[in-house]
């Protein structure tokens, strides 16, 4: 099968957005050109993965030596080699590097089915011009997200019900165009942006008959306009987070919003999950940062008339959209609040005696609405891991160092190695400002037992956000498989909620028959007013299980069950898709259930958007 | 699943269990100096955090639990909250312990000394032993043992200290108090006490579960109570008390811990320190206020032989999984856990289902001896032959006595019993020394043994036939103690039995309904698990089948030819209990024309039982007890038939149903039909 209209950098498209851009202007507001992000084609399984996290370039790999190192050059980290990444791995989860579970290394594109098509959509669709594809890695390449399960099977080589065909617009119109084809045609479509959900959102649903259409919104990837007087860009949904920031960046304005997936994950993406970024304390969550919202769905597009910063016109109707999961429609163009590039930046630490103190040094900072950029609480078991991805120290005097701040923690300071955690702090703005509002958040620090640990540390907490998901397929590769899993809690349940989520993954493991004592642990990413958003890590060695997703799929339902019954949420940011959808009735009450469907009968009442996340 | 976990299994003869070691032995071979100085060093919690006990006084006191009652407490009564704050803490003062190794150290040396002279053994599972170690490492743990002795909670802390556990803080009713250097003593042990009723008192509450709470999560220490509350002075369980369970539950429901392990401990004594003082207490003389001379005085029971104590520490019980499928945590999320909420009904429940199924798991480890059997069975003899007997001094032959004894070990092991009887020895050598053991209750003369009713001129001289009765009654009650020890075995198999006899009708629905509504009216007075009607019947059905008394046939349930004896021996066992209820059933027709208050009711039916008694018209004397009357009261009260009036400033009365207790009467004697009840489809 070929592609229908030949690949390459998209070109900047103006077709009736012109008209938008010339009425800003009228008004006086600097318009800037349109900005293109170019990093990526149709074909982005070129430079990523097909099978596993991020770009094929940057993996972990233990090399001939047994060193764990980091390949390809795109990281800080890449090029590195772990020294005690090994006996990390082979300590905690019981696995060897004699024993190893490879990949399938090339899709077998006869294991992916041949694609049902819609003749007459197919025909129209050539008709309006919008590049399409049916080739088998195009399509599989978009009918999974990244959940271990999913991940798991493409290794295996085994590829389930995937997209029977990917469409790629451009913009605004031709999304009108391909939903209006899709209604007259009663073509299911799924619309795709990053491809980083970890909620099944993106698996096709097996009793789905109809044609199901991949709308790729890659292309749709420019900042239409930036207008520096209300601090506001209009970016085309389908841009890649670290796309936006660069491409602002230039023009010395951020966004701020840093998802841990920013590198793939895609602006539409964000507004359909209510994604949250690692910044929010500074920038907010994306429901405070998007002034305006355009999206397409059967029924026409919904959006509102102005672009005033708060409204009171009944219940806001951006929320109908934020977290609707592309159950409605396709997000095309977003409004988002832009800042200047700060001035400033730092990094910093904090080693506190144990995972409680820490907590109620969060707890406080949050009280005291003196939250930095970022503030995030390790337990003792990240801490470990963390440890353990420590490049190799190039001289005697940093590894001096290094042994000396340790002594004084642990021997001095009377820490228990075996129960300290870490906070990792980014601190942002003016320069003076930062260093006062360190101070501040240090001297709380220090009434909660909390020592200063220094820049390095929290740098490379972060860097590690980036890479951490690299580092599953590394698992993979030696029967270990890993997971996270999210949720908020209220304040007063946070150490709840973080020991018996915890205590309760080590009990299912042990009872689901896994052979080796699993990882367990978690960490306190964001703080609010009135609660926190925990994030767990589970991982195990599976030698030995004769169906180790099923028992992974077990434990981590039994983990949801435990988060919900001591009060945590469903999900802070993930969403909800198919993977937690049969929680979603007492989650959001009865009533709330039906509202929503009630919203999606109106909306799209053949289900064109039939992924069937959410409901 | 959770309900295997404690309750019994299909067949009982299956259970396994483990074996006991004497800890005792070793006692009277080394130095109790050495024992009590011995370096102890137990496991703990792995989550402890270390604290002191006046660590502990003050969480309790800073906690917003406490907080919130305080400011309660003070907007409601206009009281300045430090005025409530130095109540709350004065409250805590009177009930912390001050749990300290020194006087452990004491008590463990004089206790060595003691236990050596009074008993034979003391043996524990050391399995149980090495189970609890390692939930006490796991999980904050909560120590259930059974209560029939004041020597329950020192032997409890006597043999963890030995095995090195750790020691736990008990709650310990207020009565101790009144001993002032033991009851301090005590509190350096481990003891915390709280008063036996607080009805409306939320700072006391709040302080009081708060503190056990706090013990509980932090693990400070295993907390250990009674679950029936107070010392069963018949050998039955006791319905349990439901107050402390759901303290303990409560943090695992609310998510403040990952789990609390249950351990229910069974104490069983071979002969009981406080016999004829329980027996004489039923009969309504009152207990004696504890008092450190009333100890002293008390000495005398030093120099008596009490045969051996088994102390089995059963399966840890997880409240986790008991809780799986039939609490929804998620209800605790929308109220600050803080505020105090009267638990809500599905917990309630849980709570009391809980409850049943623990002292059921108390019960199935409680060691029988063989006196427990030969008591049974003399006390049946004595009955059956009360009228020839009565001038002839009365008993069995020995032989007879041996020969049911061997028929009755087979029964008890058949219906799963926990029997220990040496089977190495011929049965009459253990037929006598147990009965040399009991020397207060039976004598053997001319090779019959029969209970020591003091018949004839020796004692008889000078007593009123009311005081010679209740002489007897003492004996009685006595005997009836050990054999109610032995009653959890047959409860069920008995209910089955009176209900073949008493249906009229050998159809299973028949037979159930009657089993069912014997059951019910009976379910103060035994543990019988709230809604397990159609499995306690299974369970007995069973029984009965395996040990070929009845047989099914089709819809049918029939008696064989052999099974007679079985049917007699277990009718029998239950019969003084049915004629004890329509005894109490009577009187209250009778007694309803006056206003009763229920006060007045225990010495008034006493009265009138012993009229009953003395003129012939009935022959069980231990109806006499005032804990069966009490219970049969409460049964008549939970269905209905008699409710009490509570006005201001009078004694509550009881208004009895005249016509609903005679027909329940007229049931039990087997001269009415069961009415079918609702919710009792087989």
């Amino acid at each position: 099968m070929t592609i229908c209209i030949p690949l390459g950098v998209p070109v900047p498209h103006f077709g009736n957005l012109g008209a938008k851009s010339f009425t800003n202007n009228l008004s006086g507001h600097f318009c800037t050109q349109h900005y293109e992000s170019p990093c990526l084609s149709f074909n982005r399984h070129e430079v990523m993965k097909w099978n596993g996290w991020g770009y094929s370039d940057s993996r972990f790999l233990f090399n001939k030596k047994g060193q764990a190192e980091f390949t390809g050059k795109r990281y800080k980290l890449s090029g590195m080699i772990l020294p005690a990444l090994k006996d990390w791995f082979e300590g905690t989860f019981g696995a060897s590097l004699q024993h190893k579970s490879p990949a399938t290394p090339l899709l077998n594109t006869s294991a992916v089915q041949a694609p049902t098509l819609n003749q007459d959509f197919v025909e129209e669709l050539k008709s309006i011009g919008v590049p399409f594809s049916h080739e088998a890695e195009d399509r599989a390449f978009r009918g999974h997200g990244h959940c271990l399960h999913e991940i798991f099977a493409l290794r295996e080589g085994k590829i389930g019900r995937v997209p029977d065909m990917v469409v790629w617009p451009n913009c605004h119109n031709d999304v009108e165009k391909i939903v209006a084809l899709a209604c007259k045609h009663n073509v299911c479509l799924i619309p795709y942006g990053g491809g980083t959900s970890v909620s099944s959102a993106l698996e096709c649903p097996p009793e789905e008959t109809r044609s199901i259409v991949s709308l790729d919104t890659s292309q749709m990837n420019r900042i239409l306009w930036i207008d520096e007087k209300n601090l506001t860009a209009h970016v085309e949904a389908g841009i890649i987070g670290q796309d936006l920031e660069r491409l602002l960046n230039e023009s010395g304005y951020c966004t701020g919003h840093e998802p841990d997936s920013m590198e793939f994950s895609s602006l539409g993406g964000w507004v359909s999950t209510r994604a949250s970024g690692m910044k929010k304390n500074i920038y907010g969550n994306i429901e405070d940062l998007v002034v305006h919202i355009k999206m397409v769905t059967p029924q026409g597009v919904i959006e509102k008339s102005c672009q005033g910063p708060r409204m009171s016109t009944g219940p806001d109707i951006h929320h109908f959209i934020l977290g609707s999961e592309g159950t409605l429609g396709v997000v095309t163009e977003v409004t988002m609040k832009i800042r200047p590039v700060p001035e400033y930046q730092k990094y910093g630490s904090v080693v506190f005696p144990n995972f409680e103190q820490g907590v109620a040094c969060l707890r406080e900072v949050a009280k005291q609405r003196c939250a930095p950029a970022s503030i995030r609480l390790m337990d003792n078991e990240q801490f470990m891991f963390g440890h353990a991805l420590k490049p190799q120290v190039s001289s005697i005097f940093t590894s001096f160092l290094d042994g000396l701040k340790k002594f004084y923690i642990t021997k001095f300071k009377g820490f228990d190695p075996s129960r300290l955690c870490v906070a990792t702090l980014l601190f942002e703005g003016n320069r003076e400002k930062v260093l006062q509002h360190e101070k501040q958040v240090y001297d709380i620090a220090a009434k909660f037992g909390g020592l200063a640990a220094g820049e390095d540390n929290g740098q490379r907490g972060y860097m590690l956000t980036f890479v951490i998901a690299y580092l599953r397929d590394l698992g993979m590769d030696y029967y270990v498989i890993a997971e996270s899993f999210e949720t908020s809690v209220p304040w007063d349940r946070v150490l709840d909620v973080c020991r018996n989520v915890k205590a309760r993954v080590v009990r299912e493991c042990k009872d689901k028959g896994v052979q080796f004592s699993p990882l367990s642990s978690c960490r306190v990413t964001q703080t609010y007013d009135a609660g926190a958003c925990v994030y767990f890590y589970f991982a195990f060695n599976y030698r030995g299980l004769s169906d180790p997703v099923h028992v992974y799929e077990q434990v981590e339902h039994a983990a949801r069950e435990e988060i919900l019954a001591n009060g945590g949420s469903l999900s802070h940011h993930h969403g909800v898709g198919k993977l937690r959808k049969e929680w979603m009735r007492e989650t959001v009450s009865e009533v709330g259930v039906g509202m929503l469907q009630s919203v999606k009968d109106y909306v799209d009442p053949k289900n064109i958007f039939g992924n069937r996340n959410l409901l | 699943m959770a309900s295997e976990a404690v309750c019994s299994h299909r067949d009982p003869m299956l259970k396994k269990r483990d074996d006991f070691e004497d800890i005792l032995e070793e006692r009277r071979n080394s130095s109790d100096l050495r024992y009590a100085l011995k370096c102890y060093t137990p496991v703990l919690y792995k989550q402890l955090t270390p604290c002191t006990a006046s660590d502990l006084k003050n969480m309790v006191l800073c906690s917003t639990q406490v907080h919130f009652v305080i400011a309660q407490v003070s907007k409601e009564t206009g009281a300045a909250p430090e005025e409530v704050q130095a109540e709350a803490s004065s409250i805590l003062e009177e009930m912390a312990h001050r749990l300290q190794l020194g006087p452990i150290r004491f008590f463990a040396f004089v206790l060595c000394k003691v236990f050596k002279t009074l008993f034979r053994s003391v043996c524990v599972n050391e399995e149980g032993i090495q189970r609890l170690q390692q939930s006490i490492h796991e999980h904050p743990v909560v120590l259930l043992p059974s209560h029939r002795s004041y020597m329950d909670f020192l032997l409890m802390s006597y043999i963890l200290y030995t095995y090195d556990l750790a020691l736990p803080v008990i709650a310990a009713g207020m009565d101790f108090m009144g001993m002032k250097i033991l009851g301090e003593m005590l509190r350096m042990s481990g003891a915390f006490f709280i008063r036996r009723s607080f009805g409306g008192d939320k700072l006391y509450w709040a302080v009081f579960s708060e503190y056990v709470r706090t013990m509980l999560k932090t693990g400070f220490a295993p907390v250990e109570f009674f679950l029936e509350g107070t010392r069963s002075r018949t050998s039955k369980s006791l319905t349990p008390k439901l107050g402390l369970l759901n303290i303990v539950m409560e943090p695992f429901l609310k998510g403040e811990v990952f789990d609390v392990a249950l351990v229910p401990v069974s104490i069983s004594y071979e002969r009981i320190l406080e016999e004829s003082l329980y027996a004489r207490e039923l009969l309504g003389v009152p207990k004696p206020k504890e008092s450190t001379s009333g100890l002293f005085k008390a000495r005398k029971v030093l120099s008596e032989n009490y045969g051996s104590i088994h102390v089995y520490f059963g399966q840890p019980v997880s409240v986790r999984s008991l809780a799986e499928g039939r609490v929804q945590r998620g209800q605790f999320n929308l109220i600050p856990r803080h505020i105090p909420r009267r638990p809500s009904e599905d917990v309630q429940g849980f709570v009391n289902d809980s409850a049943y199924q623990l002292l059921r798991a108390q019960e199935e480890n409680m060691v029988l001896k063989p006196w427990v059997l030969l008591s049974s069975l003399l006390l049946q003899n004595h009955h059956q032959n009360q009228n020839q007997n009565q001038r002839r001094g009365g008993g069995m032959m020995m032989e007879e006595l041996s020969e049911g004894a061997v028929w009755l070990r087979e029964l008890c092991r058949q219906y799963g019993a926990f029997l220990h009887w040496p089977d190495h020895v011929p049965p009459a050598e253990v037929v006598s020394s147990s009965l040399d053991l009991h020397r207060g209750l039976v004598t053997i003369s001319d090779g019959r043994v029969h209970l020591n009713l003091g018949h004839g001129a020796q004692k008889g001289a000078g007593l009123t036939a009311e005081e010679e009765l209740l002489s007897q009654a003492v004996i009685i009650l006595s005997c009836a103690s050990y054999r109610n020890q032995a009653l959890h075995v047959f409860v069920r198999p008995a209910l089955l039995a009176t209900a073949l006899q008493a249906a009229g009708s050998a159809h299973k629905q028949d037979v159930f309904n009657t089993f069912n509504f014997l059951r019910n009216m009976f379910a103060n007075e035994f543990i019988l698990c709230p809604g397990a009607a159609v499995q306690d019947f299974e369970e007995a059905c069973f029984l009965l089948m395996k040990t070929g008394v009845v047989l099914m046939e089709q819809e049918e349930v029939l008696v064989t030819e052999n099974g007679h004896r079985t049917i007699t021996f277990l009718t029998s066992i239950l019969d003084p209990f049915l004629q004890g209820y329509q005894v109490v059933c009577r009187f209250l027709c009778e007694a309803s024309t006056e206003s009763l208050t229920e006060a007045q009711f225990v010495p008034a039916v006493r009265t009138f039982i012993v009229r009953l008694l003395l003129s012939g018209r009935l022959r069980y004397s231990e109806v006499l007890s005032s804990d069966l009357q009490k219970n049969a009261l409460a049964a008549l009260q939970r269905l209905g038939a008699v409710h009490k009036l509570k006005r201001e400033a009078e004694p509550a009365t009881l208004k009895v149903n005249t016509v609903m207790v005679n027909s329940l009467e007229d049931t039990l004697g087997g001269k009415l039909p069961t009415v079918k009840p609702v919710a009792s489809r087989l």
